[in-house]
């Protein structure tokens, strides 16, 4: 809703003169070829978008910045997917271009879930001509207006000279500091209008924005004391410690100190899944053992992490017996929903990089124990140790996956049972090599995100892990695939429900399946649509075969997996419940016997 | 710490369009019932100084400061709950006056260190400057005579002493 920075002289003040900056002579643009002059300058090589109107001039100068690849999008949700997908794989700040009016509504749903994730993004949208402002005029709409909530900053920018230094505050707010969306509204007139720029890096100053801070000596020590002291610690790794690239820091500090790991969902990988210190993921879908050490622990030690409501359950009655450390780089995270004894604000690389050469070294044996005694009979549970008794279940097909792929691919989930299922089988050794929609839990997100993820790391194998209903909601980016000639794998777990909803309507509503079936159309048709290739596996035995096809095709693949309709996800912690409170997987039944008749009465 | 009580926090913010409305948002969304919100020019260019009063615990003062100060164009938030202040409200009170009752407004007037700033055959206008206390113990006195109109600027506040919240904002930006 501002333009930049008239506030203060923008020239450094004496003695604070950014050395490294070149300075190019200065060159007469129209603001159209600013914009992508810009993004060239700010190293972006791809760009998601679709074009309209407002943002025509724009879209007319693409082709004289040949560095830049714009991939034509089927729906503007999915650029700004596109976007984040790229983001979330390379943590590089993704971009996303939309015409006005419908084109910049259309954004709204993905920059809210880059918001929730805190993914740097920054998109930009054409707006009628500034003298048509706030005249209703044809595809008007108020975007900084609505998305003032849902991004980090956004912008107006009225006028050409504007452009080059709004959009280069723009990227240096999505990525600094706590990560997120930032929005650039142009005018049509700014576009078409000239300017003349004096090209510079030197580096962006924000008065009112200093994203860099780090705790007190005193604040360490503290933290150094309850380390010391603790019997029963516990490390929570959330997506701070992917964002901030802290998993070498977070092996040593482990190696140092003993301390069991356990994950968020946007923390899986951050910490390897096959060390022995890592515990898997808590929440309410979180491993029992987990969830249940946590209620027991007398020291967690939460690093970028925010508590949220689906980690903690209810929060009057989480961890009670545990002192709290929070390292986190956003300072309103700290005592938002749990009350902390010491808050370590900063960089979580930085602040365990700074702690490690000082903790003691420690051993928690008799904690380890009791840890591996809570598991129990967990391993009996899993269903990964079940007979499919013939049927597949979506928990073989992902563990399956997960073997075939040594747990290397890179995968992109979509929301719901099978989200949870992948962060349960599929062990994440590695950062950024799971991509799912967790603090907004947005359906649709898996396509779009695998494509940004695509042009990303152009070299990696990517899964698409997606439910049948999500993957109806921006199923038509197979158009893009094929367009694009993207190479991508997706696999439906095909349960014919909402899964998710059918389950909880299972648990809590008494059964009553209200709009949770979902019929679909052949999938391996509409991918034989669109020119890719379509599978379909329906039993256990024919998964590896579907994988190889897959690896081995050149286009994308999507392998229709049909599995059970009912099954559901354990252990699950209700809503508002206490986190050790969770509703188990059922002690396997014996083997269906075949004498039995089929429709046996009194069952 | 859950304890409600009258919070105020001052803000210097980037004197630009929009800024005010990215923080009423922010009171918004969580629901906010604001006492009195000021925002006025400072002597420093470019900065506008905004006084925010609300109904909260200190907790939640504590994070409507750090959500306050997340926001690109607030250049610094304190929260002066706790300190000791000046503060002060002003209100223009226009009460119906005739003949027969003026010179009982007046004397009320006096008492209150009210000021005159107004005055016709049918009403007239007082000034009011002090607290919030002193305009709850006029209002009711003036009540029986006929309150045709009020309006109040909202609190704004100083700290006492030599400390300046504009200078604590602009000495980190010359440091860098
Ligand atoms: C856009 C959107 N709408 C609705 C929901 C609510 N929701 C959460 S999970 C779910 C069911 C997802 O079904 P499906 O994609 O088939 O996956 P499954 O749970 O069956 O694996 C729904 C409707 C949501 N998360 N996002
Ligand atoms: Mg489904």
């Amino acid at each position: 809703m501002t333009t930049a920075s008239p506030y203060l002289s923008p020239t450094p003040p004496a003695g604070a003169a950014p050395s490294s900056a070149t300075e190019t002579p200065s060159e007469t643009l129209t603001g159209s070829e600013l914009i992508w002059a810009t993004l060239a300058r700010e190293g972006v090589d791809t760009v998601f978008g679709y074009p309209g109107g407002a943002i025509m001039p724009t879209y007319d100068m693409l082709p004289r910045y040949p560095s830049i690849r714009h991939i034509l999008v089927r729906h503007e949700q999915c650029a700004a997917h596109m976007a984040d997908g790229y983001a979330r794989a390379s943590g590089r700040v993704g971009v996303a271009i939309a015409t006005s009016g419908p084109g910049a509504t259309n954004l709204v749903t993905a920059i809210a879930t880059a918001m929730m994730d805190s993914i740097p993004m920054v998109c930009i949208t054409g707006q009628v001509p500034s003298a048509l402002l706030g005249s209703d005029a044809f595809q008007e709409i108020d975007i900084t207006g609505i998305t003032l909530p849902i991004t980090k900053h956004n912008y107006l920018v009225t006028r050409a000279e504007d452009i080059v230094p709004t959009l280069r505050e723009a990227f240096y707010v999505a990525r600094s500091g706590r990560p997120g969306p930032v929005l650039v509204d142009i005018t049509k007139d700014a576009q078409q209008a000239q300017a003349t720029v004096t090209w510079s890096d030197a580096p962006v100053r924000l008065p009112g924005y200093r994203p860099e801070r780090g705790p007190l000596v005193k604040e360490l020590e503290q933290a150094l004391t309850l380390l010391q002291h603790a019997q029963r610690p516990l490390i929570l790794a959330g997506h701070g410690v992917v964002e901030s690239a802290a998993t070498s820091a977070l092996l040593e500090f482990v190696r140092r100190t003993d301390i069991p790991v356990a994950c968020t969902l946007l923390g899986l990988g951050g910490f390897p899944a096959s060390h022995e210190h890592n515990l898997g993921m808590m929440g309410m879908h979180g491993e029992a053992w987990v969830n249940q050490a946590i209620q027991e622990a007398d020291l967690l030690v939460a690093v970028g992490m925010r508590f949220d409501d689906r980690v903690t359950g209810n929060v009057k009655n989480y961890a009670k017996g545990a002192k709290k450390i929070h390292i986190e780089l956003d300072p309103a995270e700290i005592n938002k929903v749990v009350k902390v004894d010491v808050a370590l604000v900063g960089d979580a690389r930085a602040i365990l990089s700074q702690l490690n050469p000082h903790v003691t070294e420690t051993h928690h044996p008799a904690w380890r124990a009791r840890i591996d005694q809570l598991k129990g009979d967990a391993a009996v549970r899993d269903i990964k140790s079940l007979p499919d008794y013939g049927k597949l279940y979506a928990p073989h097909v992902i563990h399956d996956l997960w073997q075939l792929t040594e747990g290397k691919a890179l995968i992109v989930t979509d929301v719901g049972q099978h989200q949870m299922w992948e962060a349960q089988y599929y062990k994440h050794d590695y950062p950024r090599k799971l991509l799912t929609s967790g603090g907004l839990g947005t359906m649709g997100f898996a396509l779009p995100a695998a494509i940004g993820a695509r042009f990303a790391c152009p070299g990696e194998e990517i899964w698409v892990i997606c439910g049948d209903g999500g993957f109806q909601m921006t199923a038509a980016e197979l158009s893009t695939c094929a367009q694009e000639n993207i190479k991508l794998n997706i696999a439906i777990i095909n349960n014919g429900f909402l899964g998710m909803v059918r389950q909880w309507q299972q648990m809590f509503y008494d059964r009553r399946y209200v709009a949770t079936p979902i019929k679909s159309p052949d999938f391996v048709k509409l991918a034989e649509a669109h020119e890719l290739l379509g599978l379909r596996v329906t039993r256990r035995s024919e998964i590896a075969d579907a994988v190889a096809a897959a690896r081995a095709s050149a286009v994308t693949t999507l392998v229709d997996f049909r599995v059970d309709a009912e099954d559901s996800v354990y252990p699950m912690v209700p809503a508002g419940a206490n986190l050790d409170e969770m509703i188990r997987r059922p002690l396997p039944e014996p083997p269906p016997t075949t004498s039995k008749p089929e429709t046996g009465a009194g069952q | 710490m859950t304890n409600t009580l009258r919070q105020t926090i001052v803000a210097q913010l980037e004197d630009k369009p929009g800024v005010l409305n990215r923080v009423t948002s922010l009171l918004r969304r969580r629901n906010y019932n604001i006492i009195s919100l000021n925002v006025g020019r400072t002597h420093e260019p470019g900065i506008s100084r905004m006084t925010l009063v609300l109904e909260g615990s200190d907790d939640e003062a504590g994070r409507i400061t750090a959500n306050l100060y997340k926001l690109v164009n607030v250049l610094s938030v304190q929260n002066l709950t706790h300190t000791q202040n000046v503060s002060r409200d002003l209100s223009l009170i226009k009460v119906r006056a005739t003949a027969a009752t003026r010179s009982a407004i007046l004397e009320l007037a006096e008492v209150f260190r009210a000021r005159v700033v107004d005055l016709g055959s049918e009403a007239l206008t007082l000034e009011v400057t002090g607290s919030q206390e002193k305009l709850d113990g006029l209002l009711p006195m003036l009540e029986p005579f006929g309150l045709l109109e009020m309006v109040q600027t909202g609190t704004v506040v100083m700290r006492r002493g030599p400390t300046s919240l504009v200078s604590q904002t602009l000495r980190p930006l010359a440091a860098e």
